[in-house]
């Protein structure tokens, strides 16, 4: 298993040049320059802007010392807030982001998991359509609309939780972890729902119920670590997607996290914050894609063969 | 790895599980006072500033919530009457002006200190000024400047001896400025934050005076001469003043902080709100304001706003270039119906570019609801009933309000005049490509005023203004705005010499004047001396918090 | 053994077999009937609305349902329930079209990168790491501007991020599926590699494939609201569901009749899908046969 962790992370240095070298020449072929503004700009401030940041060499020659910053763990000064870097404005928003993210997926793997599985016990009984028929509920209430109808219950008519805010007002992360995470709750329930009946109709579990074993623990011992593969293989790119696409949650809430950055950097053209964004999530959803398989090796022993093989 | 998920690590899972749900559930408990009734006590206003600050730097700054900070952190010479906007004295206590309205001298309160006990004296303008005029800075408000004798020539590089431009420090606390022609509305220019002085120490210590970028503006490092001082600024999450006991004013300063947050969701805001987190909001949602109006809720306050919504109109495209076709274009636009069905905020509709009653300025304008006159303007044009008229184009940055706008427009047009029109949203940056480009139809655009004067409204379409962006040019016209206007012996001259201009535009309608802006603003009832004005410039200094029910909550 | 002879007599039938198992699951049934007809509503639209869709009354404004208007007006008194049967033409298209491009990607990628293994799956995989990190949004923006407007765009677009999800799940039940008993066996028996995917690798995933296609689905429908506000998709007044949802949570507390009733059309559109989606999956599973 190390060695293929090892192998993965090799293989991450060529992905991480290939997604940094794309993103910067998309991003500086995007119409519309980080200093146009409303107003017009006079050609000499542009002028000014453009040999402060660089911008007036050519293009492969910016590539080229950008490349070399990044190697070293410099991922420049930001074009829109002027003075700060962007190692710090993701320094600053890191935090409240993975703290959000975490919280998140506990809601979802917390009501996915026990609905799916509570589903797949009984498949075509009540059992199985509430929590499904809940779980469809949940996909279709995207956390844009999630969001403002909770504010309005429960905190703007029951008063019970803050509307907004992050770590100022006790319980104010409430409120966003349930929003972002019934989501992937009901795609967690999906998915474990259908891996479980997979499962449960495999040759081995019948005869662990011919045994006359207990439910409880045909469930719990011999299902549930087949059953949840699918369910493994969503989580590496459910997280690093929690992690940058909370920017809905984010904005609704009031917090201070990363998505807001990076949706914000994108509208201002902020070429090295985009960048920066970029490069950070792209060893996010790597190391996390990584973790989702290796869990999935640890959960599916058969599979370790194959990927000792894997180089 | 073990392969096999024994019952003591799924205990343990289970264990961590409950851990970090109880975390997340602590101290959600326990009644919690909202933020307006607890600052009502400690005297911290907290107030929704839209966005995050790009820049507190007075001289790089732009938007509209970066200077809502910077008014409390720094001052002019001059400052406003909360109301009226008449200069009133900031750091200078008085001032002569010379008989050909050309030389102003500005004498400065001996008391005036730097927050951090400096004193502050004339010779801080004369820096500052002269940073300000650095190219390398890149401040886009440096037009500002140019009414001073030779700034213009210093800024653009014509003469490199910044003794010739019209500042001088006579002594510590007498500050002399020449302007190149009277200027009306200079003293205003002076409570502009692009005017504002900056600690040379300070800038200095932090890089070159001319570097933008550096850190001087951060908390613990900026040095302000203003009402209050930076304590915090976390990203994204808020801006914290207190007040400046250095402040010339220290003793009549009646709040102790301002909390600023940026909010970029304007209905996030409003729920903020309406939860009592915000003493403040300055965004409220179209929908929301009938709602507020019909409860005849007092924290709503609509005033008037020195902006002007338009339309721009290309006049390059073929089917536009005939001015009969944009004139029907302008009349068939029924401004009552969209200011009152849809904007809903008291929203006047406008038939000329310049807000009537900026500066006593009031333009004339033919212009008129009149479908049966326009149809007749556009079969002139060769257009009978719209037959054979091209498809158009609107050109809108993304955001509800333009949709809903262009979306009546769209139909307005179809019904009156036959003819049809298609949107197009963009991107915010896009757009502005688009429309600096003039790769567009028809384009949405707005306008806010700097300053209180029919020149910041009409010099925007010179043949090469910057913010033409129409292809429009008229040499009579720049004639008027930039040569007749800034001779005009008084006053009523000047002004008439506007209207004649701006009839000019009119009859010409390279763009389609729609609406004037109002600021509407959310207001707790507990926020006094909080006074609506054509600029929507509070004046923290002297705003104070008093519930009105003290007995309650 | 026995098993696997057995399928592989009935295979060619798999399909007639599904049918006689699915017609027979009403719940399956009621979702077919729910989309079918709003297909039916969809494509008849032009001629059956009560209103146009761009037919306003400014005087009229936002209105409650009526009997003028069933599903009440919008603030420029347009008719809901005509905005939603034409929204449901847009976003019907997008729905399917769009999500049958990310499967067909998705399903094909993580089959061959499951099934060869070795570097071509290490390189396959990592190809989909690189689109999973691409910042989306400047990717549309420069799609628009290097093509223009295009509705075959948009599909495109949402094609090029939905079928990642997909490859990586299809790749993993692919993975453990190779590794089974009876695949082990087919191989033992000497079927050729592709009889194998063709018999034994594709209907064992179908069953995590279609219920990940219905998730897909609604999500697909609300990207598209996301892209017609950077200016790629459909432009005002044409409308979609996802869009209408997006107007209607503004105003959720002044006029909900207006997220009401294109929500719940949605959600309608989603259970119908959701059962025909399980119903399908129980049908083709060649398991349950045996039951």
């Amino acid at each position: 298993m190390l060695r293929f962790a090892f192998n993965r992370l090799l293989q991450a240095i060529p992905v991480l040049l290939i997604v940094i070298s794309a993103t910067f020449f998309l991003v500086h072929s995007a119409p519309g320059g980080p200093f146009s503004a409303d107003k017009a700009v006079p050609p000499e401030v542009i002028r000014a802007l453009e040999a402060q940041y660089n911008l007036d060499q050519p293009l492969w020659q910016q590539y080229v010392s950008y490349l070399g910053d990044v190697l070293q763990g410099d991922l420049g000064p930001s074009f829109k807030y002027s003075g700060r870097t962007v190692n710090e404005l993701i320094a600053a928003g890191l935090p409240a982001t993975a703290e959000l993210a975490m919280y998140a997926m506990l809601v979802a793997l917390i009501i996915g998991i026990s609905a799916g599985v509570l589903a797949a016990m009984r498949p075509n009984t009540m059992q199985d359509y509430l929590p499904m028929s809940a779980a469809m509920l949940g996909i279709c209430m995207p956390s844009f609309l999630l969001g403002p109808i909770l504010v309005l219950v429960f905190g703007i008519h029951l008063e019970w939780l803050p509307v907004s805010g992050w770590g100022d007002i006790p319980g104010d992360k409430i409120l966003p972890a349930i929003t972002l995470g019934t989501g992937y709750a009901a795609y967690i329930a999906r998915l474990s729902r259908g891996g479980m009946l997979e499962v449960l109709s495999q040759d081995y579990i019948r005869t662990a119920r011919a045994k006359g074993l207990s439910e409880p623990l045909i469930i719990f011992k011999h299902a549930l670590r087949g059953g949840l593969i699918p369910v493994v293989a969503f989580l590496g790119p459910a997280f690093a997607g929690l992690l940058g696409g909370s920017f809905v949650v984010e904005t609704i809430f009031q917090i201070p996290g990363l998505g807001r950055f990076y949706v914000q950097a994108a509208f201002n053209r902020d070429y090295t914050m985009i960048l920066g964004m970029t490069v950070f999530f792209a060893t996010l959803i790597i190391l996390f894609n990584l973790l989702s398989d290796m869990l999935a090796l640890w959960l599916n022993p058969k599979l370790r063969q194959q990927a000792g093989g894997e180089s | 790895m073990k392969p096999q998920v024994s019952v003591s690590t799924a205990s343990q899972l289970s264990a961590i599980i409950l851990i970090l749900t109880s975390s997340l559930l602590l101290g959600s408990c326990g009644s919690s006072e909202n933020n307006v009734s607890k600052g009502n006590r400690t005297g911290t206003l907290h107030w929704g500033n839209g966005t995050e600050p790009q820049s507190l730097d007075p001289h790089i700054a732009t938007g509209v919530p970066e200077h809502k900070i910077i008014i409390a952190l720094m001052e002019g010479l001059v400052l406003k009457d909360r109301k009226t906007l008449e200069p009133r004295p900031g750091v200078a206590k008085s001032w002569e002006i010379s008989d050909d309205g050309r030389v102003y001298t500005f004498h400065l309160r001996d008391n005036a200190r730097w927050s951090n006990g400096d004193p502050h004296n004339a010779h801080d303008y004369v820096w500052s000024w002269w940073r300000a005029l650095q190219p390398a800075l890149g401040n886009l408000y440096a037009y500002m400047y140019f009414s001073i004798e030779n700034a213009k020539e210093y800024y653009e590089g014509e003469i490199s001896d910044f003794e010739q431009v019209g500042v001088k420090a006579l002594d510590d606390l007498t500050l002399q400025v020449t302007l190149k022609n009277p200027t009306p509305y200079f003293l205003q220019l002076l409570d502009h934050y692009s005017l504002y002085p900056v600690h040379q120490a300070t800038v200095e210590k932090f890089g070159s005076a001319d570097q933008r970028g550096t850190r001087w503006t951060y908390e613990g490092n900026i040095v302000g001469n203003g009402a209050f001082q930076l304590r915090d600024w976390k990203i994204n999450r808020r801006v914290v003043v207190e007040r400046n006991p250095y402040y010339w004013n220290a003793d009549n300063v009646r709040l102790n902080e301002i909390v600023y947050y940026p909010t970029e969701n304007a209905i996030t805001e409003e729920r903020m709100f309406r939860a009592g987190q915000l003493h403040y909001s300055g965004t409220v949602p179209a929908d929301k304001i009938a709602t507020y109006q019909s409860n005849n809720d007092p924290a709503l306050r609509i005033d008037p706003y020195l902006g002007i919504y338009f339309y721009r109109i290309n006049v390059e495209t073929p089917q536009l270039q005939d001015k009969r076709v944009r004139r029907a274009l302008g009349m068939t636009i029924d401004r009552d119906q969209l200011t009152q069905r849809i904007l809903k905020a008291g929203q006047i509709p406008a038939y000329a570019i310049t807000p009537p009653g900026t500066m006593g300025y009031y333009p004339e304008s033919d212009l008129r609801f009149d479908p049966e006159a326009a149809r007749q303007l556009l079969a002139d044009a060769g257009y009978p009933n719209g037959e054979g008229f091209p498809s158009t184009e609107i050109l809108y940055n993304t955001s509800e309000g333009h949709r809903k706008l262009a979306v009546a427009i769209q139909q307005m047009w179809k019904k009156h005049l036959n003819i049809d029109v298609t949107l197009l949203n963009q991107e915010w940056k896009v757009y502005l490509n688009s429309v600096s480009m003039k790769d567009y139809q028809i384009g949405r655009a707005g306008w806010i005023g700097d300053y209180v004067d029919p020149n910041n409204f009409l010099d925007m379409f010179l043949c090469n203004g910057g913010n033409n962006r129409t292809g429009w040019c008229n040499p009579v016209y720049d004639e008027l705005i930039l040569k007749h206007a800034p001779e005009a012996k008084t006053q009523e001259e000047r002004l008439e010499i506007f209207t004649q201009a701006e009839k000019m535009l009119l009859a010409d309608m390279p763009v389609i004047p729609i609406y004037i802006y109002t600021s509407n603003n959310l207001v707790d009832p507990s926020v006094k001396n909080f006074s609506g004005n054509i600029l929507n410039q509070p004046s923290f200094s002297e705003i104070y918090l008093e519930p009105d029910n003290g007995g309650q909550q | 053994m026995d098993r696997l002879q057995a399928m592989e007599e009935k295979g060619s039938s798999l399909w007639r077999d599904a049918w006689i198992k699915l017609s027979k699951n009403y719940l399956a049934l009621f979702g077919l009937g729910v989309i079918a007809l709003l297909c039916i509503v969809s494509l008849l639209t032009p001629w059956i609305a009560p209103y146009g869709y761009e037919e306003q009354n400014l005087m009229l404004g936002a209105t409650a349902p009526s009997l003028e208007h069933w599903l009440g007006t919008d603030i420029f008194g347009r008719d809901m329930l005509t905005r939603i049967m034409y929204g449901g033409r847009v976003s019907l298209m997008v729905g399917f079209i769009a999500t049958a491009v990310a499967l067909v990607i998705g399903v094909l990628w993580g089959a061959i990168a499951g099934f060869v293994g070795g570097r071509v799956d290490a390189v396959m995989m990592r190809i989909v790491d690189i689109m999973y990190a691409l910042p989306f949004m400047i990717f549309i923006v420069l799609l628009m501007v290097v093509f223009g407007r295009n509705i075959l765009l948009l599909f495109l677009a949402i094609g090029a991020v939905e079928w990642l999800t997909m490859a990586r799940i299809v790749r993993s039940q692919v993975m453990s599926l190779r590794k089974q008993e009876f695949v082990e066996a087919a191989y033992s028996l000497g079927l050729s590699q592709w009889t194998i995917i063709r018999r034994h690798i594709i209907p064992n995933t179908l069953g995590p494939v279609i219920v990940y296609t219905t998730l897909t689905i609604p999500s697909v429908m609300l990207l598209e609201a996301f892209l017609s506000f950077l200016g790629l998709g459909i432009q005002p007044p044409e409308s979609s569901w996802g869009l209408l949802i997006n107007y209607g949570v503004e105003t959720m507390e002044e006029y909900p009749w207006l997220l009401i009733f294109p929500g719940v059309t949605l959600s309608l559109t989603l259970f119908a899908l959701n059962f025909l989606g399980d119903g399908l999956r129980d049908a083709l599973d060649p398991r349950t046969s045996k039951d």
